[in-house]
C-alpha cells in the first residue's frame, strides 16, 4: 500500500496559504487542487504518485562551504535522487552531522547552495524554512523524543502541528506508523520515552519522522550505540522505508557494515571535502589508499 | 592594533551581541503572544508550573517576612512609643518592596532554574533541533508560553505574598506586641491611603507593587529561556545555564527594582 504524501511542493505551500511558488500558473492549478482536496476531506492516499523527473535530484548540495571558527566543509557537492539512499561516511568530527543541519537549514552555508526538490533553501526566511522542513523527516542520533510527551503524542506532534486531521485520523495514522516500525502500538503508545530501550526510542523517532509522510528522510547515526541485533533491525527498517515508500534518504553514519547494506550511493567526507562519491561496489573496488584504510579500519 | 586591544574589542563585541540576542529573544517571545498558532495548553501548563507550584514557598516567604518586619519594627518603634504604627510599616514595605522583590527572587530560584534546566537538557538532547525540524518555532512553542505564564503568575504570587505578609505582621502585632487587630488593619489601610491614588481609585502602592512583579516575571522567564536555549557542552552546560539564570535574574531583579522605584516615585504623586 502506497500512502505517501504525494502533494507537490506548490500544493503544500498552497495548503499552508503561504504560496511562494515561482510560477503563477502553477500556483493557480495548485489552489484549484487544494480546493478539491478540501472538498474531499483529508484522504490523500489515493492520489497518484508525484511525477518528478527521475534524473532531477530531490536533495542537492551544490559547492557548499562552511566555516565556524575553523573551516568545516569546503566545496562539497552531492546529489540524492528520488528513492535513493545516500550515505555520508567519514571519521568522527568531519562535519557529517553538520551536513544534515545544512539540509534542514538549521545552518546556512557560507558559500554554495542547498536544493530541496529543486528549490534553493539557502535564502529562505525562518518561517519559509519551517515549511520546507515539513517535507523532511529527521531521525536524531539520540532519537530526540520530547520527554515530556508520551510516545503517542510524540508521533502525533507533526500531525497536530501541520494538518487538520481529527483525533481519530491522528490515532489511526500514529498506530499505522508505529506498526510500520514494528512496535506494538497498543503497548507503547501511552509510555514515556524514558521507559523505552534505545532501539525502541530510535524506532519511535523514525515513526515520528515519517508521520507526516515525509518524502525525504534524514538519519543522524541511526545505528550508533545499538547492539548488533538492533543495528540490523534499524538498518532493515531504513531499507523498508526506501523500498516500500520510495523515500529519498540521507544517512550519516560511520557504521560501514550497515551503510553498505542500505546505501545506493556513498559519499566519503575526508579533510572537509567529499573525496569519493559512488556506489558501495565502486567504493570497495577503489584503489585509493585512504578509502582502503577507512574500509579496513571500519 | 595591539593584541590586548583586539581581545578587549572581541570581548566587548560578544557582550553587546549577548545583550542584543537577549532583547531579540524578548521581543520575539512577546510578539508571538499575539500570533498564531497559539499554544494555550502549554500556557496553562506553565501557569501551573510557575504559579500554583510556587505557592508554597511564596506563602512561607511572605508569612515570615511579615512577621520579622513586625518584630523588628516594634523594637524601633517602641523607643518612640509608636508601636501602634506597626501596620503602616509592614504594609508599606511589603506592598511596595519586599512582596514583589522576594516573590521575584523565590520564583527566580525555583522556576527560573527549572526552566533553564529543562530547556538546556532539551537543547543538549537535540529536542530543540527536533522541534525546528518538525516545523515548529521553538521560541513560539517553548519561550512564549513560559513568558506569558510568568507575566501573569508572578504578579498573582506577589499579591498573595503581600497579603500573607501583612497577616504575618498582624499575628506578631496581636500576640507578641499586644496591638489589637482592628488597630493594626486600620493603620495598614491608613498607610495605603496616605500614599495617594492613581486615577483617583487605584492606590499608588498597588501601582508600584504590581508593575514590579510584572517586569520581574518577564526578566525571570526570558533570562531562563535565554540561558536554557543557549546551553552548550552537555550536562555540565545544563548546570552552568541553571546557575547563570538564577544569578543573572536575581541581580537583574534587584537592579531593575531600584530603577522602577525611582521612576514610579517621580511619576506617581506621593504624599
Amino acid at each position: 500500500m502506497d500512502d505517501r504524501d504525494t502533494r507537490t511542493a506548490d500544493e503544500r505551500r498552497e495548503g499552508d496559504r503561504r504560496s511562494v511558488g515561482p510560477n503563477t500558473e502553477e500556483r493557480q492549478t495548485a489552489s484549484v487542487r487544494s480546493a478539491i482536496r478540501t472538498e474531499l476531506a483529508v484522504d490523500d492516499r489515493a492520489r497518484p504518485r508525484r511525477k518528478r523527473n527521475p534524473d532531477a535530484p530531490v536533495v542537492e548540495v551544490d559547492h557548499v562551504s562552511l566555516a565556524f571558527d575553523v573551516p568545516i566543509l569546503e566545496d562539497v557537492s552531492f546529489p540524492a535522487r528520488e528513492g535513493e539512499t545516500v550515505a555520508i561516511v567519514g571519521e568522527s568530527g568531519t562535519g557529517k552531522s553538520t551536513m544534515l543541519k545544512l539540509l534542514l537549514r538549521l545552518l546556512v552555508p557560507d558559500r554554495g547552495r542547498v536544493l530541496i526538490d529543486g528549490e534553493d533553501i539557502t535564502n529562505l526566511t525562518f518561517e519559509e524554512a519551517l515549511l520546507v522542513r515539513q517535507k523532511m523527516g529527521m531521525v536524531f542520533q539520540g532519537a530526540a523524543l520530547f520527554d515530556s510527551m508520551t510516545v503517542f503524542e510524540n508521533v502525533a506532534y507533526p500531525l497536530r502541528e501541520h494538518t487538520q486531521m481529527d483525533e481519530d485520523e491522528i490515532e489511526e495514522r500514529v498506530k499505522e506508523k508505529l506498526e510500520f516500525v514494528d512496535l506494538d502500538a497498543e503497548r507503547v503508545m501511552e509510555q514515556f520515552p524514558s521507559e523505552l530501550s534505545g532501539g525502541m526510542r530510535k524506532r519511535v523517532g523514525i515513526a515520528r519522522g515519517m508521520a507526516n509522510n515525509a518524502e525525504i528522510m534524514l538519519y543522524d547515526e541511526p545505528t550508533s550505540g545499538l547492539d548488533p541485533l538492533t543495528t540490523s533491525t534499524i538498518t532493515r527498517l531504513i531499507m523498508k522505508l526506501q523500498r516500500e515508500l520510495g523515500v529519498t534518504s540521507v544517512v550519516v553514519s560511520h557504521d560501514i557494515r550497515s551503510v553498505f547494506r542500505m546505501a545506493s550511493k556513498v559519499a566519503l567526507l575526508h579533510d572537509r571535502r567529499i573525496t569519493f562519491f559512488g556506489t558501495p561496489e565502486e567504493m570497495t573496488a577503489s584503489e585509493d589508499r585512504y578509502i582502503q584504510d577507512f574500509l579496513g579500519g571500519a | 592594533m595591539p593584541p590586548f586591544l583586539v581581545r578587549f574589542n572581541d570581548a566587548a563585541k560578544s557582550k553587546v551581541l549577548t545583550i542584543q540576542e537577549y532583547f531579540v529573544l524578548a521581543g520575539k517571545s512577546l510578539r508571538f503572544i499575539f500570533s498564531r498558532p497559539f499554544y494555550g495548553q502549554d500556557v496553562v501548563q506553565q501557569m501551573d508550573e510557575i504559579g500554583v507550584k510556587s505557592l508554597g514557598i511564596v506563602l512561607l516567604t511572605g508569612l515570615f517576612t511579615g512577621m520579622v518586619l513586625a518584630l523588628q519594627s516594634s523594637v524601633q518603634l517602641k523607643t518612640f512609643g509608636a508601636t501602634m504604627y506597626i501596620g503602616n510599616l509592614v504594609a508599606a514595605s511589603m506592598i511596595r518592596e519586599l512582596g514583589p522583590v522576594l516573590a521575584g527572587l523565590m520564583v527566580a530560584g525555583r522556576v527560573g532554574s527549572g526552566i533553564a534546566a529543562q530547556l538546556g537538557s532539551m537543547r543538549v538532547t537535540e529536542q530543540i533541533d527536533a522541534l525546528n525540524t518538525l516545523g515548529t518555532d521553538p521560541i513560539k512553542k517553548l519561550v512564549t508560553p513560559r513568558v506569558l505564564a510568568a507575566l501573569i503568575m508572578v504578579p498573582v504570587l506577589t499579591v498573595i505574598n503581600d497579603f500573607v505578609g501583612i497577616i504575618g505582621g498582624n499575628v506578631i502585632a496581636a500576640f507578641v506586641i499586644g496591638l489589637p487587630s482592628s488597630q493594626y488593619w486600620r493603620t495598614v489601610w491608613d498607610q495605603i491611603a496616605a500614599d495617594g491614588f492613581t486615577l483617583r481609585y487605584i492606590p499608588n502602592d498597588f501601582v508600584q507593587g504590581l508593575s514590579k512583579p510584572f517586569v520581574f516575571g518577564g526578566i525571570i522567564s526570558i533570562t531562563a529561556c535565554y540561558f536554557g536555549l543557549g546551553t552548550t557542552g552537555g550536562t555540565e552546560g545544563v548546570g552552568q545555564s541553571t546557575t547563570r539564570t538564577v544569578v543573572t535574574s536575581s541581580i537583574l531583579i534587584l537592579i531593575v527594582d531600584y530603577f522602577i522605584t525611582q521612576l514610579l516615585l517621580s511619576v506617581l504623586s506621593y504624599g
